[in-house]
C-alpha cells in the first residue's frame, strides 16, 4: 500500500507503543467488519476532505447506510449530514466523547453498550493524536483505527501516511468491503 | 493592613543598669491592622489548604489525560514508559505524571508572572518610594480583590504588595518541590495542587497590574478609555521605528519619555507587540500596538523596526538571528532574557549608542531601563537613515526561490495547522502568489515551516509577500487596557449577573495559537456582544477582536461601549491585567452579594462557582502563563474553553452530565442534597471548533442560583446557537430546564414535545440556595 510510518506532523512522535500500520485496505475493512459494536468518529475536516464520493460526510453516510456501523459527528459538523439527508447520526464533541470512550461502563451514544472499536477519519490531525493517546492509555480493551491520510501514532491500527490520491482509492475499496458484505 | 520594618540603633546609651555601645535591634515586621473586617478561615493558604475545596471540584469535573509524551524522562532511572498501566522506575503513573507536567507549567506561569511583579516592584519602590499609596480605579473601596481574598490583607502602599509576592515565592517553592521524582503520587493532589499554582498566579497579577497603574498613571478602570492605534498599518515607516516585544513595560516607559522630553515623536515611532503594546498604549496612546506576539516573526520579517527592544516573556528567543537578517541591533532589557549579549549597564550611553549605529556589536544588554530608554531612541536615530534603501524581498526574488522547492512536504508536516504552504509555494514558483497570501491570516507565525525546509527557504517572508496589500491596511482602532472593573459597576450589574438576567460574562484572553486565524475570537466576541453578554478582553485576544471591521468600517471597539455592562466590549489591558477579571467575579460576591471576602476563599468560590456565570476562553493558548491563568479560574470556580491546540495542555476537566449523582449540591436553606443538573457542564474543555466553542460558551454560563428568568433567557441563547451552528436542537436539554416556566416563551410547544419524548420530568432538578460546602449550611431539617 506504500503507505509510511511517519507522522502527519513532524513532531508528533508517539512512545513505545506505536500504531501498526494497516497493511492493505481489507484489513481495515475486517476490523471493523468483525467488530461487535464498531463506531466511526467524523471531525470537522471532513468537509474538506475529498474522496471518490465527494467528501468524507458522503463517504461516512454511505457507510452509516450499511449499518455496520454507528457514525457519530465531532464539532458542530452533524448539521452537515443532515443537509444531505443522513438520518441517525449522532453528535457528540471531540473531547466528550473521548472521555466517555475511556469509561467501560458508558452504554454507548445509543444506549446500547460500549464499543469494541472506534475508527477515526476527518479529524484535526494533532487533535485525533491527543484522544488517541488517552485511549491507548485510558481505554486498553478498545480497538482503535486511524483512516486519517497520515500515520496517527497512537492508534492500535493506523492506515500511513500517503498521497492524497492513494488515500481516496484505499478509502473506497474499504467502504467496498464492508458495502458488498452487507 | 500595613507591615514595617523597626529597626533601631543606639550608638551609645547610658542608664542605671549600665552602658552599652553600638546596639541594634530588629524587628521583622509590625503588623498595623486597621481593616475593620475579621479575619476569615484560611489567610495566606498553604499548598493543602484549600484541597478539600479543590477535590470537591475535581470529583465532579475528572481529568481525561490525553498524554502528550508516553515517557518521563525527568530522573536518570528513565526514560520510563508509562503506557497504560505501567510505572516508572519511582512508582509514577502516567495520569500522575500528565498532573506533574500540567503542575509544572502552572507554576511555570505563575512564576513568570510573579518574577515580573517582583522585578517592577523593586524597581518602582525605588523611584516612587515604599510608602507610596496605591490606587487601582475610580469608585473602589475594594482594590485588591485577590490579594484580599487569598492573604487577607487590604493593601495600601507599594509596601504591602510586597507581603503579597513574599507568600507567592514562598508557595511556588513548595509546589515545585512537589514534582521532585519521589514526592507527589496522586494524580488529582498534582492537579489540587496546579490549582494551588493558579490562584497565586492571579495574586501576582494582581500585585503586577496594582503597581504600574498606580505609579505610572494608566487609565483606573475608566470605561472610555482612550482609543490607540493598532496594526501594521498604524506605523509611519518614513519615520524611525522602536519595535518593543514582551511584557513588562518598564524599558518602553523609559523610551516614551525620552522621546516626550526631547519632543521626538515626530521623528520617532514606538510599536509594541503583545502585553508590552499594550501597556505602553496604557501609559502613552502616542505608542502603537503592533499586534500580537505570537506574529513577531511576521512583522520582523516586514523590515519595518530600526531598532528591536526586548524586555520578557514569549520573545523569540532567535530574535538576534532575526535582528542580524534585518540589520537592526537589538537591546534586551531583563536578567530572564539576556541572550548572550554583553552588559553594558554600566556604560557610557554615547559609547554604546556608537557600537550599536556602527554595527560593532549586534546588540546589548542594559538593565537599567532610564539608560535604555535614551540609548535606545539615539540609537534608532542612527540607525533608521543606514536603512532607508532596506527592500524586502521582490516578487521575482520570491518567485526564484520557490522554484526551488522539492515537493517534499515537510512545511506542511511542521506547520501546527497543516496549512498548504508546499501549494502555495509552488504557485508562487508560476508567479501566483495569491495563495501565499491566503495563508497569512491563518499561519500562527511560528516558522517551524521554516526550519524544516530543506531549501531554507524564508517562508515568513512568502506570506507576507502574498499578503501585501492587506498588510498595508491593516490599521484598526482598539480602545486601550482600562484595568480594574469598579466597585460602582459591579453594584449595578451584580443583581443581573447572579439571577442570569444578564447571560454571562465571557472573558477572551490568551495568545495568538489559533486554528484557523484570529478571525475566530472577533466572531465569538461578536456573538455575545450581539446577545448582550457582557464581554472582556485581555491581551492577544483583545487586539485579535479588533482586526475585523463590519460593512460600514467599524471594528468591534467603535461598536460596543466600553463599560461592564450588557453588551459591553471591556479591554481590561495585558496578561497581568487578567487578575481584574477573577477580580470582578469575587468582588460581585463580595459587594453585591455581601459576602465576607477577607481570607475566605472556600465561601467566594462557592458562590462564583453556584451564581456567576461567567465563561473563560482562551481560544489561542499556547503558553505556560496560559495554563495557570485558567488554573486559577478553575479553583475559583470559573470554567475555562481552549481551542484545539489547548488540548496539548494534556487534560481536560470534564464533567459528565447523564450521571445524576455528579450534580447533587447542597441548599444552604435546609441542610438537604439536591440534584441541581450539570451546571457549569465542565471546568476545562477543548473545542475543536469555534462555531462548538460559542454553542459550549452559552452553555457554560448556567449556574444553579440561575432565577427562572435567567434560565430561560440562557436557555434561549443556547438552544438559538446549536440551532444556528449545529443546525438541530440540542439533544440535551432534559438536563439544563428545571420547570416550564425555564423554557424561553417562543419555543415553548417545540421544547415541550421534545422533552415529554425524553422522559422528562419537572422539578427534577431543583433551585435550591446552592452551596458544595456543608458549613455553609444554615439550618438543617
Amino acid at each position: 500500500m506504500a503507505a509510511r510510518m511517519i507522522p502527519g506532523q513532524t513532531a508528533e512522535i508517539a512512545g513505545p507503543k506505536k500504531a501498526f500500520v494497516i497493511p492493505k485496505p481489507e484489513v481495515a475493512a475486517s476490523l471493523i467488519k468483525r467488530a461487535k459494536r464498531p463506531l466511526l468518529v467524523v471531525g470537522s475536516k471532513a468537509v474538506e476532505t475529498q474522496t471518490m464520493d465527494g467528501d468524507l460526510i458522503d463517504t461516512a453516510i454511505r457507510l452509516h447506510n450499511t449499518g455496520r456501523l454507528q457514525v457519530v459527528a465531532t464539532a458542530h459538523i452533524v448539521g452537515e449530514f443532515m443537509k444531505r439527508g443522513a438520518e441517525g447520526i449522532h453528535s457528540m464533541q471531540m473531547m466528550n466523547l473521548g472521555d466517555r470512550l475511556r469509561d467501560p461502563d458508558w452504554r454507548g451514544l445509543d444506549g446500547e453498550g460500549a464499543y469494541d472499536l472506534v475508527a477515526f477519519a476527518g479529524t484535526l490531525y494533532y487533535l485525533e493524536w491527543l484522544v488517541e493517546s488517552g485511549l491507548k492509555s485510558f481505554a486498553q480493551d478498545l480497538t482503535t483505527i486511524s483512516l486519517s491520510r497520515s500515520y496517527q501514532p497512537n492508534a492500535n491500527w493506523s492506515l500511513g501516511t500517503m498521497k492524497a490520491d492513494k488515500w481516496k482509492e484505499v478509502i473506497d475499496v474499504i467502504v467496498k468491503s464492508i458495502t458488498e458484505d452487507n | 493592613m500595613s507591615k514595617k520594618d523597626l529597626k533601631l540603633k543606639i550608638d551609645e546609651f547610658s542608664s542605671a543598669v549600665g552602658s552599652f555601645k553600638g546596639v541594634e535591634i530588629e524587628i521583622g515586621r509590625i503588623y498595623d491592622d486597621s481593616w475593620e473586617e475579621p479575619m476569615g478561615p484560611t489567610p495566606f493558604p498553604s499548598v493543602g489548604t484549600l484541597r478539600n475545596w479543590d477535590r470537591k471540584l475535581l470529583d465532579r469535573y475528572k481529568p481525561f489525560y490525553m498524554p502528550f509524551c508516553d515517557l518521563c524522562c525527568l530522573c536518570t532511572f528513565g526514560k520510563c514508559d508509562l503506557t497504560g498501566d505501567k510505572r516508572g522506575a519511582c512508582g509514577i503513573t502516567m495520569a500522575a505524571q500528565q498532573s506533574r507536567i500540567v503542575l509544572l507549567a502552572c507554576c511555570i506561569g505563575a512564576s513568570t508572572h510573579c518574577a515580573h511583579a517582583r522585578h517592577m516592584l523593586d524597581h518602582l519602590m525605588e523611584e516612587f518610594g515604599r510608602e507610596a499609596p496605591i490606587e487601582v480605579a475610580l469608585n473602589t473601596n475594594v482594590e485588591a480583590p485577590n490579594i484580599r481574598l487569598v492573604c487577607g490583607i487590604k493593601p495600601n502602599t507599594l509596601r504591602d504588595l510586597e507581603d503579597a509576592l513574599d507568600y507567592v515565592e514562598t508557595q511556588l517553592v513548595q509546589l515545585v518541590a512537589a514534582a521532585h521524582t519521589g514526592q507527589e503520587g496522586d494524580n488529582i493532589d498534582f492537579e489540587s495542587k496546579a490549582f494551588h499554582a493558579g490562584m497565586l498566579d492571579h495574586v501576582a497579577m494582581e500585585v503586577a497590574d496594582i503597581e504600574q497603574i498606580t505609579t505610572l498613571g494608566m487609565p483606573k478602570g475608566i470605561p472610555d478609555a482612550p482609543m490607540t492605534e493598532l496594526g501594521f498599518g498604524c506605523i509611519d515607516p518614513n519615520k524611525a521605528v522602536i519595535m518593543c516585544i514582551g511584557h513588562n513595560v518598564l524599558p518602553s516607559v523609559d523610551i516614551i519619555d525620552y522621546l516626550m522630553e526631547n519632543d521626538l515623536f515626530g521623528e520617532v515611532e514606538i510599536g509594541g507587540l503583545c502585553c508590552t503594546a499594550h501597556d505602553n498604549s496604557r501609559y502613552n496612546t502616542r505608542a502603537k500596538v503592533i499586534g500580537p506576539i505570537s506574529w513577531q516573526l511576521r512583522y520582523l520579517r516586514s523590515g519595518i523596526p530600526d531598532l528591536i527592544v526586548v524586555d520578557e516573556q514569549c520573545i523569540r528567543t532567535d530574535i538576534l538571528i532575526e535582528a542580524k537578517k534585518l540589520g537592526v541591533p537589538v537591546i534586551a532589557t531583563s536578567e530572564k532574557s539576556m541572550l548572550g549579549l554583553p552588559n553594558r549597564t554600566h556604560d557610557p550611553p554615547d559609547n554604546i549608542v556608537a557600537d550599536l549605529v556602527e554595527g560593532k556589536a549586534p546588540g546589548a544588554l542594559i538593565i537599567e531601563p532610564k539608560k535604555v530608554g535614551e540609548v535606545a531612541v539615539k540609537t534608532v536615530l542612527g540607525v533608521a537613515p543606514t536603512r532607508k534603501d532596506y527592500k524586502p524581498l521582490s516578487g521575482d526574488d520570491i518567485q526564484e526561490m520557490a522554484e526551488h522547492c522539492r515537493n517534499c512536504e515537510e512545511c506542511v508536516r511542521a506547520c501546527p495547522n497543516n496549512l498548504p504552504i508546499m501549494e502555495a509555494v509552488q504557485q508562487a514558483a508560476e508567479g501566483n502568489f495569491e495563495l501565499l497570501g491566503d495563508i497569512y491570516p491563518a499561519c500562527v507565525g511560528c516558522g517551524r515551516c521554516e526550519s524544516a525546509c530543506p531549501e531554507n527557504m524564508p517562508l515568513i517572508t512568502f506570506f507576507n509577500k502574498g499578503a501585501e496589500e492587506r498588510i498595508a491596511n491593516e490599521k484598526f482602532p482598539m480602545r486601550v487596557g482600562r484595568g480594574a472593573v469598579q466597585d460602582v459597576e459591579i453594584r449595578e450589574v451584580g443583581r443581573g449577573i447572579v439571577f442570569g438576567e444578564i447571560p454571562g460574562v465571557v472573558a477572551l484572553v490568551g495568545c495568538a495559537n489559533y486554528p484557523k486565524g484570529g478571525i475566530d475570537v472577533a466572531k465569538i466576541a461578536e456573538e455575545f456582544l450581539n446577545r448582550r453578554f457582557i464581554v472582556v478582553a485581555t491581551g492577544c485576544a483583545a487586539m485579535d477582536l479588533a482586526m475585523i471591521r463590519d460593512e460600514e468600517g467599524q471594528n468591534l471597539y467603535e461598536r460596543y461601549p466600553g463599560n461592564f455592562d450588557a453588551g459591553g466590549l471591556i479591554n481590561i489591558g495585558s496578561c497581568v491585567s487578567n487578575a481584574h477579571i477573577t477580580g470582578a467575579a469575587i468582588k460581585i460576591a463580595n459587594i453585591f452579594a455581601k459576602r465576607p471576602l477577607r481570607a475566605n476563599y472556600e465561601e467566594i468560590a462557592d458562590y462564583v462557582y453556584n451564581r456567576v456565570g461567567a465563561v473563560g476562553v482562551a481560544w489561542g493558548a499556547m503558553s505556560q502563563k496560559a495554563a495557570s491563568i485558567a488554573s486559577g479560574c478553575w479553583r475559583l470556580g470559573i470554567p475555562v474553553v481552549v481551542g484545539p491546540h489547548g488540548a496539548k495542555y494534556r487534560r481536560n476537566l470534564l464533567g459528565r452530565k447523564e450521571k445524576d449523582e455528579d450534580w447533587m449540591t447542597y441548599d444552604a436553606r435546609t441542610g438537604e442534597e439536591v440534584y441541581t443538573g450539570p451546571v457549569p457542564e465542565h471546568l476545562f474543555y477543548a473545542a475543536e471548533t469555534a462555531e462548538e466553542a460559542i454553542v459550549m460558551i452559552a452553555k457554560l454560563v448556567m449556574r444553579p442560583n440561575d432565577t427562572t428568568k435567567g434560565r430561560a433567557v440562557k436557555l434561549s441563547h443556547y438552544i438559538d446557537l446549536h440551532k444556528k451552528y449545529y443546525g438541530t436542537m440540542p439533544d440535551d436539554l432534559q438536563y439544563f430546564v428545571r420547570r416550564e416556566a425555564d423554557i424561553p416563551f417562543t419555543m415553548k410547544n417545540e421544547i415541550l414535545e421534545y422533552l415529554k419524548e425524553k422522559g422528562w420530568v419537572e422539578d427534577k432538578i431543583a433551585i435550591p440556595d446552592p452551596t458544595l460546602l456543608d458549613r455553609m449550611v444554615r439550618r438543617r431539617e
